[in-house]
């Protein structure tokens, strides 16, 4: 009984077999939904991985892996020859030494590949230096700019980064070389994490709260600041006050996105524009960032969130291109 | 590449901007600052493919630049900062 409890208490078991034990036939984001009512976890977003088929690991020259440890999700991604062979995106534990490792046990989960055929790993995040395997750090501004180089294309001039926690805008060059940047780590009003506070304190599933927050027939005005702990207490007013959901939901995304624009003016707004990060998948903030800076965003079909490890191994392929990287067997 | 750092609150934009293209890391900056802000990276952190040594500025202060710096910018918007006098190529910038 205890280890059947132990189990059923382990999160990946909890994840990946009871809900589609109990609800057979639905979609993963059905699923989803239904887990996030049931457990009352609005925030949690869907952790993923993913392997590139195609791609035959021995043939490549050079095998590099960049490991993005935010402080909401950390990502992992392996390269071949500079073309994304795997990546995984999870969660950030309590411990960033755990979460690297995770997420590149995920990536490498489908993988005949093992880690020591690695030729060069490096750590980028947050929690950078405290991913074990890693054989350098860079900083994730440089990654992201890097990162955005590769998902959006050259024409990229400016990178706004919304992560779990801070905000980055950074300007580059074509070949995705860091020009002009800033970031604002202090205050995570307008982050991610924000948004999750939001979506648990309205119970309303975080990959709704976009399309939601866009479902009104009239936008309310922006609450007055994007803190969280201010904004939570006056998204609270407004439904006393006889806001729908929806409408707070706007009036909140409204204010992220004002507050994103004060931090993208410092460095200037230059086209191409690239998201990268979570808040690049809330379309309530994306399309009210568009509205008033007049200037689309590039779209990707990979995960944004990948951008700052995609970045981090495109360096570590550039370094084996200079002869620093191990040789493996 | 300009780096910002510093951060912006609710009372205003507090960053020291350094044009890393233009800082040969002579450390004039180092000496002249009475509240050790800055510091020397062996390799310019935000630009791995570069093994330049860099002025930046020290981790821990990073986030209360506007108290660190308040000793020098005492006399307001007029007053010339030791950094900035000290800095003989004019890498160096403050945004409030």
């Amino acid at each position: 009984m205890v280890t059947f409890m132990a189990a059923f208490n382990s999160p990946t078991f909890y994840k990946k077999n009871f809900f589609q034990l109990c609800s057979p036939g639905l979609g993963n984001e059905e699923v989803d939904n239904l887990k996030q009512t049931q457990t009352g976890e609005f925030w949690r977003w869907r952790e993923s991985n993913w392997v590139n088929e195609k791609i035959e690991w021995r043939n490549s020259r050079y095998i590099t892996v960049g490991i993005d440890v935010g402080s909401v999700s950390s990502q992992a991604v392996v390269m071949c020859d500079g073309e994304i062979y795997a990546y995984s995106n999870i969660r950030t534990g309590s411990n960033s030494l755990d979460s690297a490792s995770a997420a590149l046990n995920s990536a490498l989960a489908n993988l005949s590949m093992k880690l020591d055929a690695v030729n060069y790993c490096i750590g980028t995040g947050y929690g950078r230096v405290n991913v074990p395997m890693s054989d350098r750090t860079v900083t994730e501004i440089a990654c992201h700019a890097r990162g955005a180089n590769f998902l959006f294309g050259p024409a990229v001039r400016t990178v706004l980064d919304v992560g779990g926690q801070d905000i980055k805008a950074i300007k580059c060059d074509s070949e995705g070389k860091v020009t002009n940047f800033l970031m604002n780590d202090k205050c995570a009003a307008g982050t991610g994490r924000g948004m999750e506070v939001f979506a648990d304190l309205l119970s309303i599933p975080i990959g709704e709260v976009g399309d939601r927050s866009l479902d009104i027939s009239e936008e309310p005005a922006a609450v007055s600041s994007a803190c969280v702990v201010y904004a939570k207490s006056e998204a609270t007013a407004l439904l006393r006050k006889g806001l729908s959901p929806n409408e707070v939901l706007a009036a909140y995304c409204a204010a992220m996105a004002n507050r994103i624009i004060m931090i993208l003016e410092r460095v200037g707004i230059e086209p191409e524009l690239a998201i990268t990060g979570g808040m690049a998948k809330n379309k309530g903030v994306v399309e009210r960032l568009t509205r008033k800076i007049g200037i689309n965003p590039l779209k990707t079909a990979w995960d944004s969130q990948l951008a700052g490890a995609i970045g981090a191994a495109l360096f570590g392929y550039s370094l084996c291109k200079k002869g620093k990287g191990r040789t493996t067997k | 590449m300009l780096v910002h750092h510093g951060y912006s609150d609710g009372s205003g934009n507090y960053f020291i901007t350094i044009n890393s293209e233009k800082c040969d890391a002579c450390g004039a900056c180092i000496n002249a600052c009475p509240a050790n802000v800055f510091c020397i990276f062996a390799e310019d952190e935000n630009d791995p493919l570069n093994d330049r040594p860099v002025v930046s500025i020290d981790q821990e202060k990073r986030n209360k630049i506007k108290y660190e710096c308040a000793q020098c910018k005492k006399c307001g918007k007029d007053s010339i900062l030791p950094c900035l006098i000290a800095c003989p190529i004019g890498a160096i910038s403050h945004s409030w």
